[in-house]
Formats: C-alpha cells, structure tokens, sequence
C-alpha cells in the first residue's frame, strides 16, 4: 500500500509503475507545470484578467489520481481548476483561451480561469465559492448509483474548504447513501493566507469523515505513484458499493493563492525547499533516468509540451472576443 | 534568444507599479522561480518570479522607479534557446486596464423632513445631517473604513472585527491594514472559510451585547450566511417581541470588480434592501463611507454595509474629527440640477456625475442623488427632487427585476404621479449573470453614455 494511515511518508523505491506509465504521468505534469507558468506569464501582460489561481506545485495529485479513474467517471473541483482540466484530457487551447476570454474558450469567454466545464471529458467545474463543489460532486457520485453505471465521482476541495458547512452535510448523505464518491483534499498547507493550523482545529484531515465512518488516508502528494496507487484502491473501494472514501494529499503550492497574493505569510525558504527537495516532476524525472529513460527522451517530451503550450498561447491571442450578442445566449435553456 | 521582462500585472485592478528592489544584478544567472524583483503594486508588495532559464542580460529600469505602466520592459534575460514558441517579447502587449481616477465632489444637501401617515419601515427620514466644518485630510476608501473601524474599537470596547483574512493577511482587500497590530488578536480574529457559521456566531455575539463587525470577504460569500443574516440577525428583534436586538455590521464589497466573472460579481443591494429589520446602505464618497461606517457600528440593529472593490482605490477628503457621523436613512444631492433627476448608489454614483458633466455640455442640467442608504429609503428627498425636474432615471449596477429601479418606480407612482413629464427610465445591469470576457463584461454593466441616453430620452432631446 502506497499510502498509510498515519501519515508515515512512503519511500518512492517502494513503489512499482511501469516505465511508461511514468513517462506519461512527466509529460502530464510537465503540461500542466508549463501551461500554468505561461499562464502566469500572460496574466502579467494583461492578457488574462480577474482571478487566476495557478496550480504549480500540485500537478502530482491530478495526475495521479486522473491515471486511477475511467472512462466514465465524473470530476469537480474548485476554482484552482487549470490542472484538473488538462488531466481529464481537455485541450490546452480551449482552456487557455477561455483564460482570455475567447470565444474559443470552454464556456466560450463567459466563464473564465475559475468556471470551465466540459461535457465530453466528463468535468463539471471549475466552482468559484469555496466548498460548493463538495455537494455537487456528491451528486454526481447520487446520480452514478442512481443509474447504477460502475462510475464514480471524484471530487476534488482544498484543506481550507474542508471547515465549511456543507462538507460535512455531504460527507453525512454520501455515507449514509453509500455514494460512490472519493473526496480529493489537496492539502496545500494555506487557504489563502491562511495556515493550515491557523485554520482548522485538528489538522490531519483524512480524519474528518470518521463521525460518517468514511475512511481516511493521507498520501503524499508531491509523489504521483504514490498518488496514483491510492487513488487506485479509493476508486476500487467507491466503485464497489462500498460508499465514500477521503484520501487526503499532502501537497504545496509554490506560487501565492492567485496572481494578486503577495504571500507574505510564509517564508521563501519553505517554499525552495519544497520546490528543491519534493518537486513532484523533478522527483518523477529523476526515477526515469535511475530507472534508464534515455535523458534524450524527456529533452523531447519537454520540447513537444513546449510546444503545445505555446501553440495554445498564441491560439489564445489570436482567437476573437466573443460576438456582443453572446451576451444573451445561454441564460436559459430553450424550452 | 533575449527575452524582456515586462512590468507585471499583478492584481486585476493593477495599471502601474514601483520597482522597489531588483534581486538579481546584470550578469546573474537565472533559473525559473527565482525571484527578480520586489514590485509594489496599489496594495501589496510582490515578488516577480523569472519564468525563462537564462542570465539577466540587463535592468531596463532601476529600482525605486515608481509609476512604471503594466507591460512595459523592464529587464532583458537572455536564454539558453529552449523555448520553441513564441517567447515574452513577441507577444502583444493587452490593453492596460483602466483604473478610475477620483473627483470629489462637493456635499451639498437639500433635507427634506417627510411624515407619512403610514410610515413603511423602509421610508423614514433620519436624522439632521450637520455640515462639517472641521479638518479633513485626503485618503482613500479603503482608509477611510479602516479608520471608521479603528476609531470605533477605540472609543467602544465591545466592537470587534471578525472574518476571513481581517488580522494577519490585513484584510483580503487591504481594508483592516495595521488592525491586528493596534487592537491584538481578540478584536481581530482571522477565521476558517465558514461563512455561515462565523456569521451565525456574530449574531450570537451581538444577541449577548457585542458589537461585532461581520468581514464578509466579498459578498457573494454571504449568500452561504445570508440565513443568518435574515432569519436570525434581522427578525429577531421583531420574534422577541423587542426584547433581543442584534447590533451587527455586515460588511465587505459588493458588486461587480474586474473580470472576476458571475459567481463573484454581483450586486446585492436589492436583495437586503427587501428585508424589513435590516438597515442597508451603500456609499460612494470617502466621507460617507466613514461617517456611515461609524454609525452603523454604533446603530442598536443589524446593518448591511455595501462595499465596492473598484471604490477601494479613490481618493476623498475625508473628516478627522472621530465624532463625525452620516446619519442612516439620508440621500445626498451629489450634484444639483433642474431638468432631470439621476440616482445612484456607491460606484454608481460616479458614473452618474460624469453623466451629468456630459449632459451639462449638452445643455441639460442633471440633479444627482446619491442615495447612500437603501433602507430605511429616503423617499422624501427623491420626491423633491422629481416635483422639481419632473423626470428621472435610476441607475443601479444591479439586475433590473425586482431592483432599486423598481422600487423607485413604484415610488413615482404613489408619490410624484402627477408631477412626471415623462416615463420612469432605469439604467441597471443587463439581466444575465456577468460574463467574463472583456467585451462582454463591458456590455452588461452601466457605462456612463447608458446614462446620458437614458436622460436625454427621458428629456425628449
Ligand atoms: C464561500 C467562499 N468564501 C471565500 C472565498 C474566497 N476564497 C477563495 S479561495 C480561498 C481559500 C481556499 O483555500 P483552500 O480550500 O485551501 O484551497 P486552495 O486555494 O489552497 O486550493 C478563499 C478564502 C470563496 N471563493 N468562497
Ligand atoms: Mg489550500
């Protein structure tokens, strides 16, 4: 077992993966690392407005936990969204124009960096009120027994959503209705500028299902096997019938909460050692060439990902705004 | 290939910054995250992280540069030839945003004492308004509520400020700067993102004699506590057969900011401004948002107090004097005039007196009135006005249905019926949940020419 109750931290070399599996979580994480830094980028020159929350750091936890998934299954999140949308399979440059508010976009300039959805690959959101995607994944996981199809819900909150309210209403029907949902707490440390510690008053956060019964465990997060080997039991356990499940993801952000938040709150020395010591591709490179990956290989798979994140950048300038009559369109269903 | 480093934008209201600090000297190696510069933008000081792998081939602007626009160059990295796409320099520099500047504008005031035989709990006049006379000092919204809150924990040890990011972070919006350091962590407490329940706990606090101030980070987040809000801080009073009162202050900014999209743009000024056993109010001018701060951290009931992100940044004089006030309950002429009536509410109000300058120069004389609070409505100030100019127009950033417009619609009807010489017009919100886009954005919120149409059609010319 990859992960353990106690928050013991596993050794990588415990933990098999094929090597082209593993080639695929890098190239995964490597998009999204690339993706969000051009992002970041072109926010900064204006050309992406509003809220913009980059997802550097935690690329390990959707990857890994996407690669345990099926076909099928159905995915939210909160506003911290860009990550979970390139791993379901969405493509760069619907996501990247959606940033600038395209009509290209996902939601076609509407919806921008913390409101995109996509039908076909199965993701619903993109949710811009802190723990609101909690119930709606919830319901996503009712609607999956409800029609009795082996799929599951993962539904993604961050350690600062996990104090709301309706978590806990959530945690309680999904228990009590033996959903098929595994909630994804992406521990970052901060909600906000907010510490975990500060915030919560017991801080292992796989422990806050036990008044439902719903088991627990915490993974470290920065290293995609292991994400990606509990998210393959957590997925087994739900799609089995035998109700919710809480992995809890121990993982950092390295940029500030969005693009205006200055982080003051921790140090810059926390932040490098994270980023030096567990950078979750740094981590996944590194046991590709000890395990024999020609060097060579990952130099191409970092010029294709430049490459298209490129592509999906300039294709993000270059699409046109949407028409002025679009602001009408789509309030309402037409019935 | 060399790669220049532009100003960044860093907030989404940010236009122009200080270099305060380069990092890094020409001549260094850089690596992506390392930090190059400190920025400091309109709100914080902010790190700029290298993104390109290379050396800082050179510092186009020194440090201590203040004003440098969004966009423009300010180092050259020259890389190691990795990137294949398209680098930072061959993309086209965005539109800056735009951030308003400030005009204050003069307080000049008509009161108008009204004694309806029915008084509507939302339509009672308040109290004399004095003129100030007294020292002011130039600052900004966002001051001007930091000291109202300051100089009200002050003088009363009951007042208290509770919500997400108030004490360490200094307020999400920087509006509790340096709170935390005068007043200690039991007046200022930061708390979990549970709107709900620090909302509910506020009442609790207040039903026991506190005087809480409610953070609300920005009030789209209180509609996870607006339960609290109405059917535990607002009837009370009334269940309790006035035995149990709750002097609270909701605060925090309403309505739309910049390109932060639907879940987090909306005005909600209709949706309290409903509820009988609230007070709502909504200002624009720094003074107003002091004076009406303080008095409503000091008013016995719960008070709705709407903010405006993009109102944070202007600058007003605003009173020193720490027993100055803006009495609940009282409109303000912003503007006098004679032909037609305009009336708006906090950001509003500046859209309508830039109307009002166009429209001067189109030969019609515009009166503004900033309504300031929304209930108890000032009915009778709204009144007078219209039996003077005999036309109107309501603008309001939020949805037409059900909206202020409404209200002061039916409002003409009952009271100035026979004195209209044309009809009611509204300028609001288009009625959509707000998109994203740049252009689209634009298009539903009022611009100040929807304004000046809107008079001109209700004067015929
Ligand atoms: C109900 C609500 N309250 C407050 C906010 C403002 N806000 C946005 S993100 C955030 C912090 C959330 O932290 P966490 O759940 O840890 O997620 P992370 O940002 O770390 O991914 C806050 C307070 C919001 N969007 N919704
Ligand atoms: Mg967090």
């Amino acid at each position: 077992m990859a992960t353990t109750r106690k928050g013991r931290p596993v050794g990588v070399a415990e933990l098999d993966a094929s090597p082209k599996e593993l080639l695929g979580f890098y190239r995964d994480m490597l998009l999204i690392r690339r993706f969000e830094e051009r992002a970041g980028q072109m926010y900064g020159m204006g050309l992406i407005g509003g809220f913009c929350h980059l997802y550097i750091g935690q690329e390990a936890v959707v990857v890994g936990m996407q690669a345990a998934l099926k076909e099928g299954d159905t995915v939210v999140t909160s506003y911290r969204d860009h990550g979970h949308m390139l791993a379901c399979g969405m493509d760069p440059k619907g996501v990247m124009s959606e940033l600038t508010g395209r009509r290209t976009g996902y939601s076609h300039g509407k919806g921008g960096s913390m409101h995109m959805f996509s039908r076909e690959k199965n993701f619903f959101g993109g949710h811009g009120i802190v723990g609101a995607q909690v119930p709606i994944g919830t319901g996503l996981a009712f609607a999956h027994r409800y029609r009795d199809n082996g799929l599951i819900s993962a539904t993604y909150l961050g350690d600062g959503a996990i104090n709301q309210g309706q978590v806990y209403e959530s945690f309680n029907m999904a228990a009590l209705w033996k959903l098929p949902v595994v909630y994804v707490i992406e521990n970052n440390r901060y909600g906000m500028g907010t510490s975990i510690d500060r915030a919560s008053a017991r801080t292992d956060l796989f422990h806050r299902g036990m008044a439902y019964g719903i088991p627990g465990e915490q993974v470290d997060g920065m290293n995609v096997l292991a994400v990606h080997e509990a998210g393959l039991a957590a997925a087994e356990h739900a799609r089995s019938g035998q109700g919710p499940l809480i992995l809890e993801m121990l993982t950092y952000r390295y940029r500030g909460h969005s693009m205006s938040d200055p982080a003051k709150y921790r140090t810059r020395d926390e932040v490098d050692r994270m980023r030096t010591e567990h950078d979750p591709i740094e981590q996944a490179r590194q046991r590709l060439l000890e395990g024999g990956t020609d060097e060579a290989m990952l130099k191409d798979i970092e010029a294709e990902v430049r490459r298209r994140v490129a592509e999906a950048a300039q294709f993000a300038q270059d699409s046109p705004e949407p028409a002025p009559d679009e602001l009408w369109t789509d309030v309402l269903v037409d019935a | 290939m060399a790669t220049e480093v532009l100003m960044p934008a860093l907030s989404p209201t940010m236009t122009e910054g200080k270099i305060a600090r380069w990092l890094k000297s020409e001549g260094d190696a850089v690596h992506s995250g390392d930090v190059l510069a400190e920025i400091e933008t309109d709100k914080a000081t902010m790190e700029v992280e290298a993104v390109d792998e290379g050396v800082l081939a050179k510092i186009v602007i020194p440090e201590g540069t203040d004003h440098v626009a969004v966009n423009t160059p300010i180092a050259v990295i020259t890389g190691n030839g990795e990137d294949v796409g398209a680098d930072a320099a061959s993309i086209a520099p965005a539109n800056g945003r735009q951030q308003p500047t400030t005009a204050d504008t003069p307080r000049a005031r008509a009161p108008q004492p009204v004694a309806p035989e029915t008084p509507r709990a939302s339509r009672r006049a308040a109290a004399e308004e004095a003129e100030y006379t007294g020292v002011t000092r130039t600052i900004t919204v966002r001051e001007a509520l930091r000291d109202a809150i300051a100089e009200e924990m002050r003088r009363d040890e009951r007042v208290f400020l509770i919500g997400e990011e108030v004490a360490e972070y200094q307020g999400a919006y920087k509006v509790s700067q340096g709170l935390l350091q005068e007043f200690g962590t039991r007046r200022v407490v930061d708390t979990p993102i549970t709107e709900q329940g620090f909302a509910g706990l506020g009442v609790g606090a207040g039903f026991a004699g506190l005087r809480p101030i409610v953070e609300f980070m920005t009030f789209n987040f209180a509609m996870q506590a607006i339960d609290q809000i109405i059917n535990s801080a607002s009837k009370t009073h009334y269940m309790s057969g006035g035995q149990m009162s709750c002097p609270i202050v909701f605060r925090g900014p309403n309505g739309i900011a910049a390109r932060v999209a639907a879940q987090h743009s909306q005005c909600y000024a209709s949706w309290y401004a409903h509820c009988p056993g609230l007070k709502v109010v909504a200002p624009f001018t720094g003074a107003d948002h002091k004076g009406l701060l303080k008095s409503a951290i000091r008013d016995p009931n719960p008070v709705v107090f709407l903010e405006h992100e993009l109102v944070y940044g202007e600058s007003f004089a605003v009173p020193e004097d720490p027993e100055f006030l803006v009495p609940i309950g009282k409109a303000r002429i912003a503007r006098p005039g004679e032909q037609v009536t305009i009336t708006a509410f906090s950001r509003m109000v500046k859209l309508a007196l830039q109307a009002a300058e166009e429209l001067e120069s189109a030969g019609i004389s515009a009166e503004v009135i900033d309504l300031r609070t929304l209930r108890p409505f000032d009915a009778a100030t709204i009144a007078a006005s219209v039996q003077k100019t005999n036309r109107i127009v309501a603008v309001e950033e939020g949805w037409p249905f059900a909206g202020i417009g409404a209200e002061i619609a039916a409002l003409m009807f009952e009271e100035c019926f026979d004195w209209l010489d044309a009809p009611v017009k509204r300028v609001t919100g288009k009625d959509v949940p707000l998109p994203y886009a740049a252009n689209l954005e634009r298009l539903a919120v009022p611009q100040v020419e929807d304004i000046v149409a809107a008079a001109r059609e209700v004067c015929y010319r």
